[in-house]
């Protein structure tokens, strides 16, 4: 699978990363680190933890790298995520569908970002 | 490439940012061209800059981040100064405009959006790395153009005044020591709050006080240099020097407002007023004569009391101090005594001093000034030089000196240890919250670490060393250990405590040693109980600390002892003592304080409760008994420490008396004092 086609399979902005990041190679590398990146895993642990603000930063986080690395369907989902959590906002019902969102973006952009290692 | 290039290397830029991803990531697009140094948020950032501000081009801060995020990061960069001398670009996802404005507000350069863009990350970079270097390069070189200026300033101030005491017959040393005390008197003044001086006034004084006698000039040879007495006439032209040279500075054109030309006249024309209004040239009285002109006049009477005329000997710093404090040279401002009575122990030391190292100082200008000439370094080059060789020079003898040595630092709260103290103690070198760290609660125990802290924050600047012993745990071992540690005070008025360096040196064998000696030197060799001195000090100790004073002192000697020495030697006689000390240690308890005075004499001090005789009558028969053939028999005089004045000689002395009454009595017994 080629990068570009990884990107397409996401949902995610190809032109835009290469814009950027100009080589393949390097796109790969840091979309690779995405595997390993643990905001994600501290998103959903704190949301089960209700610890509201640490889940907040960790949304935070995952748009930001997302956003630089151009997946843009996780970047926009994140993003709407943390806005809703920003400023030490509660937990109520409305945050649910948004956190399936993220999931649902996540999962996919990990199995396909798995087919390039 | 060129020499610069290589005294910097690579510039380094410090990437801090929560997500290791998005550090990778500029550190991938910027390390070809820039070292690299990374942070995961402020305080680890905070650490870095605390060790390496002098290297640092450049950092790259993200906004949210755990522990301690970025604007909390620009504040510290902002109270230690660093954000005047490191540009900060702000590279957080976040664009909601309060947030940008306060970065900006914070003293950011510039702000990279989000997502990454590889051009212009390192077009932002180099621009704002640029842009610095050369306002940075444009205020070193209006700093030294002003140096320069000040200096020549300086120098010329020196120049006219050298040439006034040149033909009054002086050394330059006058002007000098006249500088010297006009600065301390005034620092005394700001110090104290008084006439709202500043430290600008303080340099603009010193400069002035040069000017003070410059009147002389005017002053025909004949009377500036005569040996003996002037005469009145004489005096009177002596005199015009103040209004004479007040006269010389108001007639320079077109300066009259200068600060320097207005201080300079009121120095030169009322340095000797008196503070009674009985002085020349104007008779002003009090606070009418400026402050300046008060504080020279003083600085005046102390040089010419000090130093050596053709018509007098020098007096003592001490001598000259009291003469003026009993007003036989003046009447001065009862503050300015004040200033004198509290500056006169310090003054001394500090007019040697500041006198010897003047010479040094300029040498090491001069030697400074002539590399500058040379062009082989820039100020900023030869800053960085001069900083790296103290480092070298430091870390050399810190890992030399095997000792644990440390740099505390109060905002952030930083511990940096010396490597090998790192390793010895198998910590990091940086400690981020030395009080919640393992340092400061295992290896110091946490009361101990909050009392060095206290300490610490409790000096000044004037006596800033602590030294305390401390029992820590080093590697799971109780190690006693000396820290001794300096507190660090910042260079602005006033001086505001910073942290601390100092070390820790193991002791432990050391302290071994005396606990050992001190426990010898407080026991007989033979019995293994105390020594009379020991006892006593511990008995005057437990008397200081009772109220009541229920304590029993008994002192008793063996009868007949000298019959057992006779009779079966020397060697029975210690066999005998032995004995008689074993028992007395096994019938007596913690409480009690067992001695041997010398030869077969010994005392026992006791608390009681209701009744005393029981417990006398107890120890009394304990040593009715023999050993081998020799019987024991002892003479016992008590004495009650609520009868005596409270001290250990008074009832020692009566438990002797009660001891003597026993045996004029015939032996064998026990009695009690009694008046």
């Amino acid at each position: 699978m080629t990068v570009r086609e990884c990107y397409e399979a996401m949902g995610a902005d190809y032109e835009d990363v290469a814009g950027r990041l100009r080589t393949d190679e390097r796109i790969r590398k840091f979309v690779l680190k995405l595997l390993n990146d643990k905001s994600y895993d501290l998103l959903i642990s704190s949301m089960e933890s209700g610890n509201m603000s640490e889940a907040f930063r960790a949304a935070h986080t995952l748009k930001g790298v997302c956003q630089n690395l151009s997946v843009t369907p996780l970047y926009q989902s994140a993003a709407e995520l943390a806005d809703r959590l920003r400023d030490g906002q509660e937990y109520a019902e409305d945050v649910n569908p948004l956190l399936e969102q993220v999931k649902k973006d996540y999962t996919l952009a990990m199995d396909c970002i798995q087919k390039l290692a | 490439m060129s020499k610069k290039r290589k005294i910097f290397e690579k510039k380094k830029i410090l990437i801090v940012d929560d997500s290791e991803i998005n550090r990778s990531l500029l550190s991938d697009m910027l390390s070809d061209e820039y070292e690299i140094l990374e942070a995961e948020n402020g305080m680890e950032a905070s650490a870095i800059l605390h060790d390496r501000e002098q290297e640092i081009a450049l950092v790259l801060l993200d906004i949210m981040m755990p522990v301690m995020d970025g604007f909390e990061m620009l504040v510290i960069m902002n109270k230690n100064g660093w954000i005047k001398d490191i540009p900060v670009i702000m590279i957080s996802a976040e664009n909601v405009p309060s947030y940008v404005d306060r970065a900006y507000d914070l003293g950011v350069q510039d702000y990279i959006s989000r997502p990454f863009d590889e051009r212009t990350v390192r077009r932002r970079v180099i621009n704002t790395i640029i842009l610095f270097t050369k306002q940075k390069e444009l205020s070193h070189m209006v700093t030294n153009q002003i140096l320069e200026k000040e200096n020549d300033n300086k120098l010329m101030i020196e120049i006219l005044s050298n040439i006034v005491e040149f033909r009054n017959g002086e050394s330059g040393l006058h002007v000098l020591h006249i500088r010297m005390l006009t600065e301390l008197i005034l620092k005394w003044l700001i110090k104290k709050k008084l006439y709202r001086i500043s430290p600008e006034d303080v340099s603009l004084v010193c400069n002035a006080s040069s000017l003070h006698d410059i009147g002389k000039i005017s002053i025909p040879p004949e009377i500036l240099n005569k040996p003996g007495r002037l005469t009145d006439e004489e005096y009177e032209i002596m005199k015009e020097h103040a209004s004479e040279g007040a006269k010389i500075l108001s007639n320079i054109p077109f300066r009259e407002n200068e600060p320097l030309i207005r201080l300079g006249f009121q120095i030169c024309r009322w340095h000797h007023e008196r503070y009674d209004g009985r002085g020349y040239p104007d008779g002003l009285e009090g606070d009418e004569i400026p402050i300046a002109a008060q504080v020279v006049a003083l600085a005046d009477v102390y040089d010419a009391l000090t130093s050596k005329r053709v018509y007098k000997d020098a007096y003592s710093h001490e001598k000259a101090v009291d003469m003026i404090l009993n007003g036989e040279c003046g009447v001065f401002n009862p503050l300015l005594m004040d200033c004198l009575r509290d500056v006169a122990p310090t003054l001394k030391e500090e007019l040697r001093v500041r006198s010897e190292g003047k010479k040094m100082q300029e040498e090491v200008i001069d030697a400074v000034e002539k590399m500058v000439e040379k062009g082989e370094l820039d100020v900023s080059d030869r800053t960085l030089k001069l900083l790296e060789r103290e480092r070298v020079k430091y870390q050399f003898f810190a890992e030399l000196s095997q000792e644990i040595q440390f740099e505390y630092t109060v905002s952030p709260e930083i511990l940096i240890l010396s490597e090998w103290g790192a390793n010895y103690l198998s910590m990091p070198e940086t400690i981020m919250n030395p009080r919640k760290d393992s340092f400061g609660t295992e290896v110091f125990t946490q009361n101990d670490f909050e009392h060095l802290l206290n300490m610490l924050e409790k000096t000044t600047p004037e006596e800033p060393v602590v030294e305390q012993k401390y029992l820590l745990n080093i590697n799971g071992q109780e190690r006693w250990s000396k820290v001794i540690a300096r507190s660090m005070w910042g260079s602005w008025e006033p001086p505001e405590y910073t942290g601390a360096i100092g070390k820790i040196v193991d002791i432990h064998e050391d302290m071994e040693k005396m606990n050992h000696l001190e426990v010898m030197a407080a026991h007989d060799s033979l019995t293994g109980l105390l020594n009379h001195k020991a006892a006593k000090s511990q008995i005057i100790a437990r008397m200081a600390e009772d109220e009541e004073k229920k304590f029993l002192l008994l002192v008793f000697d063996l009868d007949h002892f000298k019959l057992a020495n006779d009779t079966y030697g020397h060697l029975f006689g210690d066999e005998v003592l032995k004995f008689v000390s074993e028992k007395l240690r096994r019938n007596t308890r913690a409480v009690d304080i067992v001695a041997r005075m010398g030869g077969d004499e010994f005392l026992i001090f006791m608390p009681y409760k209701d009744s005393m005789e029981p417990q006398v009558k107890r120890i009394f028969e304990l040593l009715s008994t023999k050993y081998e053939k020799f019987p024991i028999s002892v003479s016992m005089g008590i004495a009650c420490a609520k009868d005596c004045d409270g001290t250990y000689d008074s009832l020692f002395h009566m438990a002797d008396e009660a001891l003597y009454e026993v045996k004029r009595s015939g032996r064998n017994n026990y009695c009690f004092y009694h008046k």
